[in-house]
């Protein structure tokens, strides 16, 4: 199985790697939307993408939108893991097509929790 | 968490563990050993979780590292809907059962044994709201009991930390159950009026209590030697009505240590249902 980590910061990536490394996924990684994008462009779709919210030139939810549009991507599971956690930003995300919200700051285990709700831990 | 745990000490740790107290824990749990020893190193002068577990490799480790080993790796960790595979069955099949039984009083009792901080008392009440909406018109009573009056109070108040709703609670069930105020997530009032916690300990005499169709008592019968576990499994049995249902932890049993309960597998979730 394979994940994409989008996040901007690069020790938020790094965490999240090696969370989901040890869950058994080959984990490639973007520094914002637009850069996830062009990797699945060239690589294909992965089966995970943990998305942070605000990154610039393209953010979490117009990634998510833009997955959503596409007819190649909707296999893919998308899971924000974001600091924004008003109940109307969840409820956005999820509207929008993200299937879970993991919010920050999180332990491991969380995480470990969501992906086995969605049928993806080791 | 700045060191990572090799294959050879994650497989060292999962042995001792199961010699010392009888838990498992599988592959993919690397991380629950870092993150739990890493305190455990700081607190016990190591430099990080490979100093320590060295430390325990020793032909004959410091029993109080060996110790702090354990506690920290079985220490009970709540969250909401925790396993899963138990409200999976309580849904399906022990919930329909319960309410068909007890159609004509209308009334279903549910006891959360060791109730810790709420999360698994809510989780059922989220889960009868949810999948459950006729049991609105019927007398239902959802108890939580443990030994920590702290946590019944953190109980009673049905609000949790960021880092607490992430655990187990599904982005939806959230938005629907919870309101943000502030740094802290309420539960919906309704649901918290529905739930009610007290200060009891398992072990010493218990206050007249009614019976209950239903109790869960995870994951704290490990803390307690035989003699112990059984008069607690004894007294639950006792609190249960003819027929009712008791849920233990994944690696627990009634089988071998008392009578009257017959075990009932469905899946990963053994019921023990009262004779």
């Amino acid at each position: 199985m394979k994940a994409l980590v989008i996040d901007d910061s690069r020790a938020m990536r790094m965490m999240l790697r090696r969370i989901v490394s040890q869950q058994g996924f080959d984990v490639v990684e973007a520094g914002n939307g637009q850069e996830a994008l062009d990797e699945i462009d060239s690589t294909g779709a992965p089966d995970l993408c943990l998305i942070d919210w605000n990154m610039p030139v393209m953010n979490g939810l117009e990634f998510v939108q833009a997955v959503r549009a596409r007819t190649d991507a909707r296999q893919i599971t998308l899971m924000m893991v974001t600091t924004e956690s008003e109940n109307s930003q969840i409820v956005r995300a999820l509207a929008a097509g993200a299937h879970e919200y993991l919010i920050k700051p999180f332990t491991a285990d969380a995480l470990v929790d969501k992906l086995s709700m969605l049928g993806l831990s080791a | 968490m700045s060191t990572s745990v090799s294959v050879e000490d994650f497989t060292f740790v999962a042995a001792y563990l199961r010699e010392k107290s009888a838990i498992s824990i599988g592959p993919g749990k690397e991380y629950l050993v870092e993150s739990r020893l890493a305190s455990v190193a700081r607190e016990t002068g190591y430099d990080d979780v490979t100093a320590l577990i060295r430390a325990l490799r020793q032909p004959i480790p410091n029993p109080e590292v060996g110790l702090a080993v354990v506690e920290a790796m079985t220490t009970n960790e709540t969250s909401f809907f925790r396993d899963h595979h138990p409200f999976e069955v309580m849904r399906v099949q022990l919930l329909p059962e319960v309410i068909s039984r007890n159609a004509m009083q209308r009334r279903l009792s549910v006891w959360s044994a060791a109730s810790s901080t709420g999360q698994e008392l809510y989780s059922i009440a989220m889960l009868l709201d949810t999948h459950f909406p006729e049991l609105a018109a019927w007398n239902v009573t959802l108890h939580g009991t443990d030994l920590s009056t702290e946590v019944v109070a953190k109980a009673n108040s049905g609000r949790f930390s960021p880092l607490e709703v992430n655990r187990g609670l599904s982005a939806p069930m959230l938005v629907k159950y919870f309101e943000r105020q502030g740094a802290a997530y309420h539960i919906d009032e309704r649901l918290r009026r529905w739930c009610r916690f007290q200060q009891m300990n398992l072990a010493t005499s218990w206050p007249p209590m009614q019976q209950f169709d239903i109790v869960f008592c995870r994951n704290v019968l490990i803390y307690f030697d035989l003699p112990v576990r059984q008069q607690i499994l004894e007294r639950i049995r006792k609190s249960l009505v003819p027929g009712g249902y008791l849920v233990l932890g994944t690696a627990e049993s009634t089988v071998g240590v008392v009578e009257g309960y017959t075990a009932v597998r469905h899946g990963q979730t053994t019921l023990f249902k009262t004779v």
